[in-house]
């Protein structure tokens, strides 16, 4: 067996186009994805025009709010990309540099400050978005509409700080200016007071209307006190209460990093197993074979041998090279070596029964492309993102191959945090050995001549 | 080697009727017959690849050397991986001795670190030879071997075989579409149509037979006679 692999190890040298892209691909693919990992934008890009004046300010009434800083809070939440134009905007927008513009006109302030008049008008901003394709338009729709709620949200706020201001003011006293005079303002709890003070120095014909003014100030000052936490809760009347069900999910990068040495790691191993069994038939080597120099049971356990070498170095150089990029526990590479080698024999068994099923190495690939694409892209369908239905064939689908159970092996293997792959071994194991049995079975018809 | 009342099916086809076959050391036996005679089954029989459905091949299967019709070799080794490869598989005492003795004797020493897509259609029909004798068989199975081979190769080739079963005492059985080819150099010839055996004998006594049934082609040349004689056996 191990000169068949030394021999399969050979042929895959004498090709360096395939040698160059089994080092250059996972290499490539782990930089790619380091950076998009890691550089890419936590906010999204957003072109920004402010042609509110500077000295206007949102009033309440007669009142003048402090600076409610709206520049300040969009270009927390998106990086803002100043442009000094509505042309500028849109070369942005149109040119890909920038998810969308967001425009504030001049009128914005006035507009909001209508709002208090007899005569409201709608406050609006502009934004322009390229909706170029329907993820991208939807994206955008996303974050804008986010974008929006949160500066409303801000306005909001700061108007129910102010207008609680003022309901204190009624309840409690005080003082405040208007245009550069200073108001003072008794309250209703004084006003009791007082009424309380005078109601022996009334009249008894008149005390009875006097009560009547006292205890509506009573009610008056309770139900406003009332009113100051219920304005204050008017910005945001529901507050989100989240409750984590599963809380094996694994942060986003090692997701992606499990995503991307899986689909290495089944593309190699599968492509290679298939490719060289086929290879065996194509060269009219295994009739030659078969004559006693090689076992069925060991041939078919040297490709699924090669296959696990070269994709355990695919992957493992895959690993190396995000490794600048992503945060890998290093401790935990027996764990990752597991998950790999289970995962490598899982993939490669399936390989072999497309392998021994098939004349020609070019059948193969391609069949084998045909197998990985769909069902790795079914594996990672989210529950709830389609009918239970459909999820629950997905589910089965997915489960009659490796790719799903080796990206949970590899996903627990790189998360510290993450469940055992205990489970996901097993799944593979009994996998390899379903697809042991085909390819075994699918090398009968190989004998014939 | 002895095979004694080989039958082989394929479905409700039968490939081979009750073939007997028993030769002796240095022995080229030719197997001829029109397309679906069964030469090609017979000999994977021979060779252990396929089992007969009746009948019985008495022959170890490690002293045969089988070479398949289309070359069996890796094109993307050299000849000399390639025989290295399977003197190793072969379990060989010393591969690299008999590498350097089949490089000898397929006179394709100076050839040896080409790579075998490279080489012409005879040489790598001579490698694929010379794998089926790295165990140093003492019956060589060849199909078709002559098949897209030019003349000179042709000449080359069966200079080759013969020197196997005269100088080394090997037992060589072919199989061949070419009549002439066989007439040439098979000191025996086995004929079969539709899987049955017509004939077991030298080419002088086929002709003797093709003078008894088909009188009208006994002048004619070998392969005319053949064909004659195919026809009035009812083929």
């Amino acid at each position: 067996m191990r000169w068949l692999l030394l021999k399969d190890l050979q042929i895959l040298r004498r090709s360096p186009l395939q040698t160059t892209l089994l080092v250059v691909w996972p290499l490539l693919i782990a930089v790619l994805l380091g950076f998009a990992i890691s550089r890419s934008p936590e906010k999204p890009r957003v072109a920004f025009l402010n042609e509110v004046p500077t000295d206007t300010a949102v009033t309440v009434g007669t009142t003048q709010l402090p600076h409610v800083g709206i520049n300040d809070r969009i270009c927390e939440r998106v990086e803002c990309v100043h442009v000094k134009s509505r042309a500028e905007a849109e070369d942005e927008v149109r040119s890909g540099d920038v998810l969308a513009a967001l425009i504030l006109p001049a009128d914005l302030v006035d507009r909001i400050n209508s709002l208090s008049t007899p005569l409201p008008r709608t406050p609006k901003v502009e934004v322009i978005v390229n909706e170029e394709d329907p993820v991208k338009a939807r994206l955008v729709n996303d974050r804008i509409d986010a974008l929006l709620t949160q500066a409303n949200l801000a306005i909001a706020r700061r108007i129910s700080v102010e207008g609680g201001k003022f309901l204190g003011l009624v309840l409690d006293g005080g003082s405040f200016s208007v245009l550069g005079q200073t108001i003072r303002i008794l309250g209703l709890q004084r006003s009791s007071q007082i009424l309380d003070e005078l109601r022996p120095l009334v009249p008894t014909g008149q005390r009875p209307e006097l009560n009547r003014v006292v205890r509506f100030t009573g009610l008056a000052r309770d139900n406003l006190g009332t009113a100051v936490p219920l304005l204050n809760r008017l910005a945001q009347p529901v507050a989100v209460d989240k409750q984590v069900i599963d809380a094996s999910t694994p942060p986003l990068e090692v997701f992606a990093v499990a995503v991307a040495t899986t689909f290495a790691l089944a593309f190699v191993t599968l492509l290679l197993v298939a490719g060289a069994l086929a290879l065996e038939r194509e060269e009219n080597a295994y009739p030659r074979l078969a004559r006693g120099l090689v076992s069925r049971t060991g041939l078919l356990t040297e490709k699924v041998a090669l296959g696990v070498i070269v994709g355990l170095l695919v992957t493992l150089l895959m690993l190396a090279g995000l490794a600048p990029f992503v945060p890998l526990h290093w401790g935990r590479a027996g764990l990752w070596l597991l998950a790999i080698v289970f995962g490598g024999v899982g993939f490669g068994a399936a390989g072999a029964a497309l392998g021994a099923g098939a004349r020609e190495v070019r059948a193969v690939t391609l069949l084998a492309f045909m197998a990985i694409l769909p069902i790795a892209f079914l594996s990672l369908v989210p529950s709830g993102a389609v009918g239970p239905g459909l999820y629950d064939a997905i589910r089965v689908v997915a489960a009659l191959f490796p790719f799903k159970p080796a990206l949970q092996a590899i996903e627990g293997a790189l998360d510290p945090s993450g469940p055992s792959i205990a489970p996901a071994l097993l799944h593979l194991a009994l996998l390899t050995i379903a697809y042991g049995l085909l390819a075994r079975l699918a090398l009968r018809r190989f004998a014939s001549v | 080697m002895q095979a004694r009342g080989l039958v082989k099916r394929y479905g409700g086809r039968e490939a081979l009727k009750g073939v007997d076959l028993a030769t002796s050391p240095g022995e080229l036996v030719a197997v001829i017959g029109p397309n679906g005679a069964g030469k090609t089954t017979l000999l994977s029989i021979l060779a252990g690849i396929v089992k007969p459905d009746d009948g019985d091949v008495s022959v170890p299967q490690e002293e045969v050397g089988w070479v398949p019709q289309q070359a069996a070799l890796y094109r993307r080794l050299t000849v000399e991986e390639n025989l290295l490869l399977f003197a190793r598989l072969e379990k060989s005492g010393d591969p690299r001795g008999a590498v350097e003795e089949m490089l000898e004797l397929t006179s394709l020493s100076e050839r040896r670190g080409e790579v075998v897509a490279r080489l012409s259609g005879g040489n790598q029909q001579r490698i694929n030879i010379a794998i089926g004798l790295l165990a140093q068989p003492s019956v060589l199975l060849l199909d078709e071997p002559s098949v897209g081979l030019d003349p000179r190769q042709r000449a080359r080739l069966w200079k080759f075989v013969s020197a196997l079963a005269e100088e080394r005492g090997t037992t060589v059985i072919f199989s061949t579409h070419d009549i002439q080819e066989a007439e040439r150099y098979g000191r025996r010839l086995l004929v079969l149509a539709d899987g049955e055996p017509l004939f077991d004998g030298s080419a002088d006594e086929l002709r003797d037979a093709v003078r008894r049934e088909a009188a009208e082609a006994a002048e004619s040349d070998f392969e005319t006679a053949f064909v004659a004689f195919l026809h009035h056996r009812g083929h």
